[in-house]
């Protein structure tokens, strides 16, 4: 047991470092569910929209983030975006470029996902809705705002969260450009104490648990919202 | 006398969708406190033709005119006009989010402008109209289908309408609740609302039409007043389909 016992005594001094990563993780996933449903949402009305080219453009979007992999646009934001800022201002990022890469990154690339739920929320409310919203004077953007939209989303809301589990989880891939997020500051931290093996498992276990928990409250709410 | 003005004009409205025609050539006037009753089959496009005259259905060929504004002009603020235009739909389409209260003020707030206080005072005084003040704070889907259908022509009244538009108001109720829904209709047409109802209660086209117009595959066949249409030989289209209906 003794590798535990070295482990437990270890994460005691950790604590904070882990807390914070996990404050970075927690950061970078709010930020991109926010950003990505806001983009998401106009994504899925651009494609609902009978104006041909912005129903295109929406397509060449999604299409094109559901066909790249995740790692490659993180690591393209994480590259592209101090380059295009210095040759184009000729200064320096003085920002976290690895936060705000993966937190944009995310926020693009979860959209295309969003877009996807929230054109299939819109497209469950029944068409007569629209036409009612339109008898009363309504314009397109008070149908949306006020009546499509609000139940679209009451509807859309367990799969919603559960994209947002899915994200996560596949945040753990900021790794790659070495934002000390959850997942980063216990590989980091176990690498350096020689109990990576220990402080691996320990993530896994963290990212289980939460992961499990959000589902099960989901289908929880899942069973509230439809009742 | 003169004769009240014309509010709903149609002129030899036609409709397609790609190359099928739903409606040809259909012309009729609807003036300023009459009751027009449409009927005929299902897929005789009753319905559309309804649709077009607010503008929810557009349309290839002619002219509408309400209240001598024109739908199709792209220089007519269709929202506007839509909002002096009251209809009510044959699944109700309440909204289902919102307390009854609140699907009876939204239009009135959002689209008219009109404070909270004063949006409320009407819409609760219309709701009291068809009586049911009692379920001011309650959500759609607690009402019955009846019920539902009272708020909804509570809710286009409250928007002080110029003419309503009844579109199959019966035709999603169950028998028992038919009568309640036309009770307030009938109210409604004594009081002098220009009423263009689609409908195949043909008791209700008694009691209170002006006239009745027959549609079959896109056309209006018939086109006369209400002891014309009941008590005088119709065409043949019209003769079996009131047969029927009657039995």
């Amino acid at each position: 047991m003794e590798w535990l016992t070295a482990f437990l005594n270890d994460l005691q001094l950790s604590g904070p470092a882990l807390w914070h990563g996990f404050t970075i993780t927690l950061k970078v996933l709010v930020m991109a569910t926010i950003g990505g449903i806001l983009i998401g949402t106009l994504l899925a009305l651009m494609r609902l929209s009978s104006i041909r080219v912005l129903n295109l453009f929406a397509q060449g979007y999604v299409n094109l983030f559901r066909s790249i992999p995740l790692l490659l646009v993180l690591m393209w934001f994480y590259f592209a975006v101090p380059f295009f800022y210095t040759a184009l201002t000729g200064n320096y990022l003085t920002i976290d470029t690895a936060l705000v890469s993966s937190i944009v990154a995310f926020m693009l690339f979860e959209a295309a996902y969003f877009s996807e739920i929230v054109r299939a929320g819109i497209q469950s409310i029944p068409k007569g809705q629209t036409a009612a919203a339109y008898a009363l004077g309504m314009t397109y953007g008070q149908s949306m705002r006020l009546i499509i939209l609000p139940q679209a989303f009451r509807k859309m809301t367990p799969l919603l969260l559960q994209q947002t589990i899915i994200l996560f989880q596949d945040s753990t891939m900021v790794y790659a450009i070495g934002l000390l997020d959850f997942f980063r500051t216990n590989y980091v931290r176990g690498d350096l104490m020689a109990l990576l093996t220990q402080y691996i498992l320990f993530a896994g276990l963290v990212y289980f648990s939460v992961s499990l928990i959000a589902t099960y409250a989901v289908k929880k709410l899942q069973r509230r919202l439809t009742v | 006398m003169t004769e009240p003005k014309i509010m709903i004009d149609l002129q030899n409205v036609s409709k397609w969708y790609k190359d099928f025609q739903v409606l040809t050539d259909c012309s009729t006037q609807i003036r300023q406190g009459e009751v027009v009753v449409v009927c005929g089959p299902s897929g005789s496009g009753k319905s559309t033709l309804i649709k077009t005259v607010n503008g929810l259905e557009p349309f290839q060929k002619g002219q509408i005119l309400v209240d001598g504004i024109s739908i199709s002009d792209p220089k007519t603020n269709l929202n506007k006009l839509r909002s002096r235009v009251g209809m009510v739909f044959q699944h109700f389409e309440l909204f289902p989010h919102l307390s009854i209260t609140e699907n009876l003020t939204i239009a009135q707030v959002k689209v008219l402008g009109r404070s909270e206080a004063e949006a409320k005072q009407k819409g609760l005084a219309y709701l009291d109209r068809v009586g049911l003040s009692s379920q001011a704070n309650k959500f759609p889907a607690q009402l019955s289908g009846g019920q539902q259908q009272r708020v909804a022509i509570a809710r286009a009244l409250s928007m002080d309408p110029i003419a309503m538009l009844f579109d199959e108001p019966t035709s999603a109720l169950d028998p028992e609740m038919i009568t309640e829904v036309l009770d307030v209709m009938v109210e409604l047409a004594r009081e002098g609302m220009t009423m263009m109802c689609v409908t195949h209660e043909m008791g209700f086209a008694r009691q209170v039409a002006n006239r009745v117009i027959f549609m079959d595959q896109g056309k209006i066949v018939e086109d006369c007043t209400k002891d014309e249409f009941f008590n005088t030989q119709r065409g043949e289209r019209a003769q079996q389909f009131l047969d029927k209906i009657l039995h």
